[in-house]
């Protein structure tokens, strides 16, 4: 069972609160479509500077693997207050512990509310299950 | 619709291998990292399954004028026991696909890509029709032969150990020859490949081909043989030059502009070959140039990226890959004419975001060059 103190997006990004601000991820089943368990074939992350606005469903960044660019996108609308400042030069993070040090971005969000489109763990997992 | 299955796809999934849908067709990925199963290729021997490539046996009196009708190398000068690369192109010189034509005694074999199969057959139903070629016959072999590459400088040694009645020395590169592997006899053995590396290329009944495949892993393995998965495959070919369709060549790419003008014969010989007039015009006028690119940025070029020369967008690129045999990110790229020369800095478009490379000649890697 993945963590069930955050929401899912059907993007693979998790969403945590932490405060008055959120943390934003990425699960381990979106690392593991990029690198198939292999830290190694994660090749770059951009993540944005603190101070930018972004809108849920918008996207903020990019991961890149040796196969394929995925976007990193929004699950809700803020302010980015700072990004994982580890994560660029070790992106291995993401494949050894993606809920936790593993996080990207913290955001300052617009309204409290994570609801809409998100899906809790249980759901998250339901959905992966029937879909992939 | 339900993807195809080559008959080692239990021995895949058996692997581990993480399985992906290509051109129809349920095939191995990886079975390990991507980049290490490139290494295993260029330093030891890898195994792959090529089950999905199409196969299509040309008989009967008229075989080569034929074929020399629609491919754009010349048949009928093919040395019988050779393998020559060639295309089939559309009138307005647009490829249709890429081709090894096989030409023996009494038959030619043609292998396609498996996405074009159908496509290609019939083409070849089509033209043989309209034409004064009825007496040929086209026999679609893809779903009866197995087909299985040994790929690396290994590769004669792993396969000298379950062959008999053939001296795969003598094979020599593009070169073909029938034997005895494991007890089969009548495999076809060709001397090629697509990774830049020596290596075979066998063709087998289907329902012999696990069992090949299993002797080859087992006596490959004091070799450091491994099975190989198709995005190593990509990577490979790309680091020796190779074009795939859809990427270097396919519809507005043409092959004179792709480099690939040693499988096309303009001679006047040729001229009654469809394509014929549109890629003598490609070839007297080119405007663009397939290269190499190399960038040592973080980011890995990829397929439909722009590229720029200062604020001007002077070409784009087709395959791009991490190399671990080059140490940098590497693609082919369609450059117009006056930025193609090596050493020309250029910039790639990142989705936005510029990174440097240069211009360099295919390929990035020979093994003959060193």
């Amino acid at each position: 069972m993945r963590p069930d103190d955050r929401k899912y997006t059907r993007s693979h990004e998790w969403i945590k609160a932490d405060g008055d601000t959120v943390l934003i991820g990425i699960t381990d089943f979106a690392v593991n479509e990029l690198c198939s368990g292999n830290e190694g074939d994660l090749v770059y992350c951009d993540l944005p500077e603190a101070g930018r606005l972004v809108e849920a469903g918008e996207t903020f960044g990019e991961i890149e693997s040796v196969k394929a660019v995925a976007d990193l996108n929004a699950p809700v609308s803020g302010t980015v207050v700072e990004a994982n400042p580890a994560i660029e030069d070790h992106l291995e993070i993401l494949s050894r512990d993606p809920w936790n040090e593993g996080w990207m971005i913290r955001l300052a969000p617009k309204t409290k509310s994570l609801d809409g489109e998100l899906m809790s763990a249980a759901q998250y997992e339901a959905w992966l299950a029937e879909s992939h | 619709m339900a993807l195809k299955a080559t008959t080692l796809h239990a021995a895949h999934v058996a692997a581990g291998a993480r399985m992906i849908d290509f051109g129809g067709w349920s095939m191995p990925v990886q079975y390990r990292p991507i980049l290490e199963e490139v290494a295993t290729v260029r330093q030891r021997v890898g195994l792959f399954d090529l089950g999905h490539m199409g196969r299509i046996e040309l008989r009967g009196p008229d075989r080569e004028a034929f074929l020399d009708r629609l491919a754009t190398n010349h048949v009928a000068k093919i040395p019988i026991g050779a393998i020559r690369y060639g295309l089939l192109c559309r009138e307005n010189g647009d490829p249709i696909d890429d081709i090894l034509v096989y030409r023996a005694q009494d038959h030619l074999f043609v292998v396609v890509n498996a996405s074009n199969t159908a496509v290609d057959v019939e083409w070849l139903h089509q033209h043989r029709a309209q034409g004064p070629f009825r007496g040929v016959e086209i026999i679609d072999r893809t779903d009866e032969l197995g087909m299985i590459a040994l790929q690396g400088p290994r590769s004669q040694a792993v396969l000298e150990k379950l062959t008999e009645g053939v001296d795969l020395g003598a094979i020599k590169y593009y070169r073909f020859s029938f034997g005895r592997v494991c007890g089969i006899d009548g495999v076809r053995i060709s001397r090629t490949g697509y990774t830049g590396e020596d290596g075979f290329e066998l063709y087998l009944p289907n329902p012999q081909a696990p069992r090949v495949w299993d002797a080859l892993v087992e006596s490959g393995a004091p070799e450091g043989l491994t099975p190989i998965g198709l995005g190593a495959r990509d990577t490979l070919r790309l680091e020796a030059g190779m074009p795939l369709y859809g990427h270097e060549i396919g519809p507005g790419l043409n092959p004179i502009e792709a480099g690939l003008s040693f499988g096309v014969n303009l001679t006047p010989e040729k001229k009654n070959t469809l394509g014929y007039a549109a890629l003598s015009a490609f070839a007297a006028k080119p405007t663009r140039r397939l290269v190499g690119l190399a960038s040592d940025g973080p980011r890995v070029p990829r397929q439909g990226y722009t590229v720029h020369a200062a604020d001007r967008e002077i070409g784009f690129v087709c395959s791009g890959s991490v190399s671990p045999t080059v140490g940098k990110h590497i693609a082919s790229a369609y450059v117009a004419i006056g930025f193609d020369r090596p050493g020309t800095e250029l910039e790639f478009d990142l989705r936005g975001k510029r990174q440097s490379c240069v211009v360099q000649e295919l390929p990035f890697y020979s093994r003959t060059r060193g």
